[in-house]
């Protein structure tokens, strides 16, 4: 029992620190209505940046925040592929994504990097605290959580946020109302990869290494975290309770694989169960407004229609 | 106030669906100008009003909007100087926004955007009282989406942001022309009621030649991209749907036939 108390502690602490990768995932996915597959190789190079960092010596978090501006020029790239060069959305994402393969291959040396005996953001707290790791954590993954969300919330409701949603929404809207929407969707696009980043830095930072293949089905996992929080919270409530709704999906999607995995599942499966959560949990909501026509349509034409059907 | 001059566009350029929309097109608008602009499809009306908003790049030529050279210019940095509604009621506000939020969008055309507010507690105000003015029962429902409105009242909305701030011309792409015909006339009322009042100067798009003659000072036919009937004044009061038929054969030798131009006539 303690054991699966212990492991639930750990999806938690995990589905927080994630949580950050899908509040950015977020922004494209929904509020820029883009699906953005930069996020697998941004999301290992945020690991990559800090590894390398605080194994170079460098202050845990320092090394944070520079994981997180090497997210948004990653960011950066792909928004200018989509504006300025006008390839599709999902293209340019794979291009930036399968070129940062290689660049975190680069900045890492190697494939994977353990931190070693190297301070991190956690061990730092947990040796202050005296709390145990996996507490400090979830502490420190859930102070920092709730400082993102503020700031976002904050964001999202100045003058430049608000012209992002717009160009989501409606682009030529946007346009007619001097948004010059080039520039908000790469800043929307460079803000959602840096917090990609971050999570990534700060993944490498609990787990103790950074791997190049950290990243792969990053996208998956955060579009699960954002429809788990609609399925839960539904999606018409106000922003403050669709970010917070995005992170508890995110813990929510780690207390379900860590309880498959107890349940003797192989971590090789993760990814395809992954993928099912997010094909079904995005499927059932057309199949029901479907389902509900037809029984509209039978209520209100009568039964006969079934003889015909 | 606008000043095109020797403009042209050609779609498709080089392929077998090339075709000459505009064609060498001169056109200067006083200040206060309130012009409207009839043709049958594929005269090049919308494809005129869409050059000078900058939907797509001109061929060749210049445009020139309150004495800025805007040919090269994008879209985005015309409608700093440019009031938009558009033919398609969804396309002039942000669904998934509140009327609130999409007046404060449009309240900042052709400002810079910062790190202030997108919207602050005395300019929601101002913005309700604006809103009051139009008569459309929404000026309590501030915060709703403006998804949920009619066709009407997202059309009505979209001419109150396109001159919330003033715009150096306010351009009217068959705004009407979606709207069942009370709404439609509703909405064609306000707006030549706000272009009298601001004093604006105004470009407006239509199929309905009786429209085209009872507003604006000033009536321009098109056809076949160019522009084969320009008159204004007490000229353009007396005007009748018959003298612009006629009007119509001498310019291009053939009768116009209302079902194939889609003109309406009432």
């Amino acid at each position: 029992m303690t054991g699966l108390l212990l492991s639930l502690q750990g999806a938690v602490a995990q589905g927080i620190i994630w949580g950050i990768m899908a509040l950015g995932v977020y922004i494209t996915f929904r509020i820029l209505d883009i699906a953005d597959m930069t996020v697998d190789g941004s999301f290992a190079t945020g690991g990559a940046v800090c590894a390398v960092c605080i194994v170079g010596g460098m202050n845990p978090v320092l090394a944070v925040l520079l994981a997180m501006v090497a997210g948004c020029v990653c960011g950066f790239i792909t928004g200018l592929l989509i504006t300025k060069f006008e390839i599709p959305a999902i293209l340019a994402g794979i291009l930036t994504q399968i070129g940062l393969y290689s660049i975190n291959l680069r900045i890492m040396g190697r494939s994977n990097l353990p931190l070693m005996q190297s301070d991190t953001v956690f061990k730092s707290v947990s040796e202050l605290t005296g709390l145990s790791a996996a507490q400090a954590s979830l502490i420190v993954g859930a102070l920092i959580v709730v400082l993102v969300i503020v700031v976002l919330y904050w964001f999202f409701g100045t003058e430049i946020g608000s012209a992002i949603r717009a160009t989501g929404n409606n682009e030529r809207m946007a346009s007619a109302l001097s948004v010059n929407t080039k520039t908000t969707k790469i800043i929307a696009i460079m803000i959602a990869n840096g917090l990609v980043a971050f999570s990534g830095a700060l993944v490498t930072q609990s787990q103790g290494y950074a791997d190049v293949k950290m990243g792969v089905g990053a996208i998956v996992i955060g579009l699960a975290s954002i429809v788990i929080g609609e399925v839960l919270f539904g999606n018409k409530r106000g922003f403050k309770l669709r970010l917070s709704s995005i992170v508890i999906g995110s813990i929510v999607y780690r207390v379900i694989i860590a309880i498959v995995l107890r349940m003797g599942m192989q971590t090789d499966d993760l990814k395809l169960l992954s993928a099912i959560l997010v094909g079904v949990s995005l499927a059932l909501p057309v199949m029901m407004a479907k389902r509900k026509q037809v029984n509209l349509y039978k209520k209100l034409t009568g039964k006969e229609v079934d003889k015909n059907a | 106030m606008l000043k095109i001059s020797k403009v042209s566009k050609t779609f498709n350029l080089g392929t077998v669906n090339e075709k000459k929309a505009i064609d060498q097109i001169d056109l200067t608008l006083e200040e206060g100008d309130f012009v409207t602009v009839i043709g049958g499809n594929g005269a090049g009306k919308s494809t005129v009003l869409n050059l000078i908003a900058g939907v797509y790049p001109i061929d060749c030529g210049t445009i020139e909007l309150a004495g800025e050279n805007i040919s090269l210019y994008p879209e985005y940095k015309r409608s700093r100087l440019i009031g938009r509604v558009f033919q398609d009621p969804m396309m002039g506000t942000a669904a998934d926004m509140g009327i609130a939020e999409n007046l404060a969008m449009a309240n900042r055309r052709g400002k810079k955007r910062g790190l202030r507010w997108g919207i602050t507690p005395n300019e929601k105000e101002v913005l309700k009282q604006r809103l009051e003015r139009f008569d459309l029962g929404l000026e309590n429902r501030l915060d709703a989406k403006v998804g949920l409105l009619s066709g009407g009242q997202r059309q009505a909305l979209t001419l109150l942001m396109a001159t919330l701030q003033k715009p150096k011309i306010l351009l009217l792409d068959e705004h009407t022309a979606a709207l069942d015909p009370k709404t439609a006339k509703k909405v064609l009322t306000l707006t030549d009621e706000i272009i009298k009042e601001e004093n604006l100067t105004a470009f407006m798009v239509t199929h309905n030649m009786k429209d085209a003659i009872t507003y604006g000072n000033r009536l321009i036919m098109m056809n076949d991209g160019k522009i084969i009937f320009d008159i204004k004044g007490e000229e353009k009061k007396n005007l009748t749907v018959k003298d612009l038929l006629e009007k119509f054969e001498i310019a291009t030798g053939e009768e116009l036939n209302d079902d194939a131009v889609l003109l309406v006539k009432d």
